[in-house]
């Protein structure tokens, strides 16, 4: 009998909490679960103007298409490297800044305030700044370079596709190694000081604490960091699209440049669906594999401190 | 080896590594060196842009640069005010940034404590595909919800922007407030429930006002998310008077290609950042624990 009442309660919390999810459930899937849907099978027609929008059903020729589409796999290849440069330098340097605000000193609190700014801005509008900043005419970059004597004449560094790239990811390392930061001065924050007293206490150098203690501990952190900053620019767009639209001559051509391209300016809705479910696949597939061998690392890094 | 170390005087807590070295003045030195690059890299550039967007044209156009400028002008902001509609955009960026975040904290809170406490059908599905949507990127989305945007006639609305950015604020919003809730101490909502409160008003009379603090540290993240979104706001809206300050500002142009307005550009970027400049000067510590509540709990 108690059983039963028991099981009623249950029964009658549960479909409460059926109710107070479902509305969060129902949008979730109109905004991040349809569109992925559509894509997939919007991506078995060809919609475009030369079937006049009307989608006609191709089978898989928008993926064989896909296949020898050079612009599709250059543009991969520059998202490629430009988020595997950012993410690594964004956490080296990550790591330094947290490790310089983990410390006691007078302005701390400013410092962690300041920290932060960069990443809370819009970055369209810091992309503007960005633009400023590199202009091959009165560009202060070129300014301060000019004024060390270290270049003659000014750098075209948005018109040309090496310093276009340089550029790009710098302003990206700009803008987001904050949350890098952010997320692991919280680790550092865990790490009992007394750890690092004992380590010491056997003669060990601030380096080799750094390796031994800092780095194992601050594991997780590490990898939810890299992570979520491998997903963001991967689909990196606002950036890029202010401060170089993917020029000079697609250099600096991202995969969703070009998804938008074939949707908003092509008009090439199939085709741009299956670019959508490619990416996503890729994706999903690139971030399996960095959890897994992060997971391995800090694994390796477990079995050496113990 | 442990009664060494706890007779031993304790070192500042916060300190990690203790210096024992005399050596002392020289890493000192590095230390503040560190902390003043740290703090010029996040601050010039913006500083750059402030100064920019103060300088006349001639000062904005000079070769070699003119770092501090002669004389001080207001026109580039004036500019922004009455030959473009700037209000507007900063109406509607507020406006939509707003709705977004006080819709996503009402759908969001609730779905959190169900998720915490009420172990709902399909429960930790629903969690992991929420942890699975952390890593979509925004583009993904667009051509889909372009189409619904033009099955229900929403484009120049405000509501094809407050309904995807409501969406795209729910995973965070969700997660932190879970974790909140997961720490609150259960016996508050037992002793609630044997003093004969329904689960209704026990949300709303018990839960909800312990839950001020951290529904504003997810506020505050959901608001400077939809305030910078840029790609939604480029596509979906296109008519002047409905548009954003990031797709705006991005958008302002010259008399001709050649003469691009770098001053009014300055400007927009200044007007534009100012709220969360303000938001990040008060809220620090909130921001600083919704990331880390968001990310590692997640």
């Amino acid at each position: 009998m108690q059983a039963a009442s028991g099981n009623t309660i249950r029964a009658r919390e549960q479909r409460t909490g059926f109710y107070l999810v479902l509305p969060a459930v129902l949008l979730l899937l109109l905004v991040f679960a349809y569109p992925i849907l559509r894509s997939l099978w919007l991506s078995l027609f060809s919609q475009n103007l030369a079937t006049e929008l009307k989608p006609v059903f191709t089978g898989l020729s928008n993926y064989t298409r896909l296949l020898g589409d050079g612009r599709f796999w250059q543009t991969f290849w520059v998202t490629a490297r430009f988020t595997t440069i950012s993410v690594v330098l964004e956490l080296a340097l990550g790591m330094a800044i947290a490790l310089v605000l983990n410390r006691a000193f007078r302005g701390r609190n400013l410092l962690r305030t300041i920290a932060i700014i960069p990443w809370a801005l819009p970055t369209s509008l810091i992309a503007l700044g960005w633009t400023w900043i590199f202009n091959d005419q009165y560009g202060i970059v070129n300014d301060i370079l000019l004024r060390l004597g270290l270049i003659q004449t000014g750098v075209n560094w948005l018109g040309e596709p090496f310093t276009a790239n340089v550029a790009v990811i710098f302003a990206d390392i700009w803008k987001t190694t904050p949350f890098i930061s952010i997320l692991l001065l919280a680790g550092l924050q865990s790490i009992s000081p007394d750890l690092y007293e004992a380590y010491s206490l056997e003669g060990a150098t601030p380096w080799q604490s750094f390796y031994r203690i800092t780095l194992p501990l601050l594991m997780p952190q590490i990898i939810i960091a890299a992570l979520f900053r491998f997903a963001q620019a991967f689909g990196i767009f606002d950036l890029i699209q202010v401060m170089t639209g993917g020029g000079p001559g697609g250099a600096t051509e991202v995969v969703s440049l070009y998804i938008y391209a074939s949707a908003m300016r092509y008009l090439d809705f199939g085709y741009g669906s299956a670019l959508i479910v490619v990416t996503f696949l890729l994706l999903v597939l690139a971030i399996i594999l960095c959890v897994s061998l992060l997971k391995a690392r800090s694994r390796k890094l477990e079995s050496l401190e113990s | 080896m442990t009664t060494i170390t706890r007779t031993l005087p304790k070192t500042r807590s916060t300190e990690p590594a203790p210096t024992r070295k005399p050596s002392f003045d020289v890493r000192q030195i590095l230390f503040w060196l560190a902390v003043g690059a740290i703090a010029l890299f996040c601050l010039a550039p913006i500083l750059w842009q402030v100064l920019t967007s103060f300088k006349v044209n001639e000062d904005i156009a000079a070769v070699p640069n003119v770092y501090f400028p002669t004389r001080l002008t207001l026109d580039h902001y004036i500019e922004l005010f009455t030959r473009r509609p700037f209000l507007r955009y900063i109406f509607n960026s507020a406006l939509v940034s707003l709705v977004s975040t006080l819709t996503c904290l009402a759908i969001g809170a609730p779905a959190a404590y169900a998720l915490a406490r009420l172990q709902p059908f399909g429960g930790r599905v629903i969690q992991a595909g929420i942890l699975l949507i952390t890593l979509f990127p925004g583009i993904l989305l667009l051509q889909g919800l372009l189409e619904i945007v033009q099955i229900f006639r929403l484009g120049n609305n405000y509501l094809a922007l407050i309904i995807p950015y409501t969406a795209i604020n729910l995973p965070l919003t969700i997660l932190v407030m879970k974790s909140f809730y997961q720490q609150l101490p259960k016996d508050l909502e037992d002793a609630a429930r044997v003093d004969g409160y329904n689960t209704w008003q026990m949300l709303t009379q018990i839960v909800m006002p312990l839950t001020l603090p951290a529904l504003v540290t997810t506020g505050i993240l959901a608001f400077i998310f939809a305030w910078n979104e840029f790609i939604f706001a480029l596509t979906f809206i296109t008519e002047e008077s409905m548009k954003t300050i990031p797709v705006a500002s991005a958008q302002i142009g010259g008399a001709s290609v050649f003469e691009i307005p770098y001053g009014p550009i300055a400007a927009a970027t200044v007007v534009g950042t100012i709220p969360l400049v303000l938001l990040v000067l008060f809220f620090q510590r909130q921001i600083v624990q919704g990331l880390t509540a968001g990310a590692v709990k997640g």
